[in-house]
């Protein structure tokens, strides 16, 4: 008896915030998974039971494997552009630069603004006519290269990736940071004692040392990209012609824009299963380093 | 001879870092000083004029519509949902998580594990759900229909950092208050919660930020101008204002200010606060 009491007074601390959780959050997920079997416009109660046609659909959706390919070009290309970047500017405001706490501050600006601000300030940089990107090349005689950046299918997704990494490239910078500021500094001694260059120095140890920080960064990196939303969708809409459509743009749009509240749960419930799945492989491997480690 | 050599390649290094540092300054700063020096001009200058130079007259007319445009109606919304969201979700997510975390009852380990996977879930998947039931409960666009589901998905990463902060805190602690006769719920609001201070901080500035910047839930649960907060009213000012594209960057100026002075109060904290919160998340 004692111990049902203690049970119900220890439970009542996480009642509430369980309670929210479950309605706003867990219960969604496998809500979601029911209304993907459906043909809906989410107001009327005539819902039309199709069984897994809307998977069936989904898997012949030429758009639909479009967003997902532009997905994947934007986790390699986060990577391959973010990272080496961000590894720059973090050896950059850890040297003895003057002023290098101040530059860290300044840097980190763009990533705490919202997406919003962040695309709609890109907007006006690749804007045909007036924008800062076509004012700067023609004002540098190299006129030839101005365009409609965002307007050309062939260059649209491409800017979009560079306006995120923009954005993103100070948030790893300040993970490279405190990973720097951790290697003790009787190592960079000594291998400066030995007579190696800094060049050597840096790839032959600051570089292997950083490696497990530069494996957790690409992690960050890929599952933030398939959650990437606002920015797309202020600065292109996906467009245009699917150029620079992402699986959760796409997402929105069936359910939000057209009102095809089933198929759009059939999308973001791939989008759900395909984050588990590669959250359970990199934890998986993760593990497995780990026991061959211990 | 060799030491001059030496000297000069140092020089040569510093030189570098220094021109790539401010390279890097102009490249993350430049924008926002375009958007600033154009938004000061007025619309015949600006496209007749070239967007290079600094305005001929330095005009505050595009804040002023910006301004009459009820902005501070976008901005009271904003300070109200993320207020009131911030409040329950560390009120709810610390009581949790001291429940969590010092007081092991049966099942602990499973509803831990349960908020705390949330954090690898992408919001997609609960949107349409999220949308039906804020509609069936009569709470679409209404400034309320943000609050429930801002406080369900921070809370995973609220619980994870306070569990992992309150584990910490000796047990003895409480142990002298239990044997004062004192409640639990006496020593988590007298003794955990003000010892949790510094998690508490670190949270808070990372959600406030989140919420504030937060774009999707406004999208989807609000329709009506008035109730919009400032992400989605900033969105909608692209539409609203047209081709006047100055008035469009004061806007945006103007969005910006609130976060750049929370900024400039916490900044490493606030720093310190998204980078941990996104590691862990």
């Amino acid at each position: 008896m004692k111990k049902r009491s203690e049970f119900l007074s220890a439970f009542l601390f996480v009642l509430p915030a369980l309670l929210v959780y479950l309605f706003y959050f867990i219960i969604p997920i496998p809500t979601s998974a029911y209304y993907s079997l459906f043909n809906w416009n989410g107001i009327s109660p005539d819902m039309q039971f199709l069984g897994f046609g809307n998977w069936i659909a989904l898997f012949n959706d030429p758009v639909f494997w479009k967003s997902f390919i532009n997905n994947i070009t934007l986790v390699i290309a986060s990577i391959l552009i973010q990272l080496p970047l961000a590894l720059l500017l973090a050896l950059l405001v850890s040297s003895r630069l003057k002023g290098n706490k101040l530059f860290k501050l300044l840097y980190f600006v763009p990533m705490m603004l919202s997406a919003v601000a962040i695309g709609m300030t890109w907007n006006f940089i690749y804007e045909p006519n007036y924008g800062l990107l076509n004012s700067l090349l023609s004002g540098v005689g190299l006129e030839s290269l101005t365009r409609g950046w965002l307007g050309d299918p062939n260059l649209a997704l491409g800017a979009v990736i560079v306006a995120i990494c923009w954005q993103y490239i100070p948030f790893y910078m300040v993970i490279f940071t405190a990973a720097l500021a951790g290697i003790p500094g009787e190592i960079m001694d000594a291998a400066h004692i030995d007579g190696a260059s800094k060049v050597q120095s840096f790839f032959l140890i600051t570089v292997p040392l950083l490696s497990n920080t530069i494996k957790m960064a690409s992690v960050l990196s890929l599952t933030g990209s398939l959650k990437y939303f606002a920015l797309i969708f202020v600065m292109t809409l996906g467009g245009p012609n699917h150029a620079s459509e992402l699986m959760a743009t796409y997402m929105y749009k069936q359910a939000f824009t057209t009102f095809r509240m089933g198929y759009g749960s059939t999308v973001a419930v791939f989008i759900f299963l395909i984050s588990f799945l590669l959250t359970v492989i990199v934890l998986r491997i993760g593990r497995r380093r780990a026991l061959a480690n211990g | 001879m060799a030491s001059t050599h030496f000297r000069s390649r140092i020089s040569i290094t510093r030189l570098a870092v220094y021109i790539l540092a401010i390279l890097w300054l102009l490249i993350a700063l430049y924008p926002f000083v375009f958007l600033v020096q154009n938004s000061l001009k007025r619309l015949m200058e600006f496209f007749t004029g070239n967007v290079w130079k600094l305005p001929e007259v330095f005009s505050l007319v595009n804040y002023i519509e910006v301004w009459t445009s009820n902005f501070p109606r976008f901005l009271f919304n904003s300070a109200f949902v993320v207020s009131i969201s911030l409040a329950l979700l560390l009120l709810a997510g610390s009581s949790a998580a001291y429940g969590l975390s010092r007081l092991k009852f049966r099942f602990s380990r499973v509803f831990y594990y349960l908020f705390v996977g949330g954090m690898t879930i992408p919001v997609h998947i609960t949107l349409i759900p999220v949308y039906i039931i804020t509609r069936r409960i009569g709470l679409y666009d209404s400034l309320w229909a943000l609050i429930g589901p801002y406080i369900a998905f921070n809370m995973p990463i609220t619980v994870f950092i306070l569990v992992s902060f309150m584990g910490g805190i000796p047990k003895s602690l409480e142990e002298a208050a239990y044997i004062d006769g004192s409640t639990k719920w006496q020593n988590f609001w007298h003794i955990v919660l003000p010892i949790s201070r510094p998690a508490m901080t670190a949270v808070g500035i990372y959600n406030s930020v989140i919420l504030w910047n937060d774009f999707i839930f406004p999208l989807v649960l609000i329709s009506a101008r008035t109730k919009r907060p400032l992400t989605l009213a900033l969105w909608n000012f692209q539409g609203e204002f047209g081709s006047d594209v100055p008035t469009i960057m004061a806007a945006l100026i103007l969005s910006m200010i609130p976060l750049l002075i929370f900024y400039a109060v916490t900044r490493e904290r606030l720093i310190e606060g998204l980078v941990a919160g996104a590691i862990k998340g």
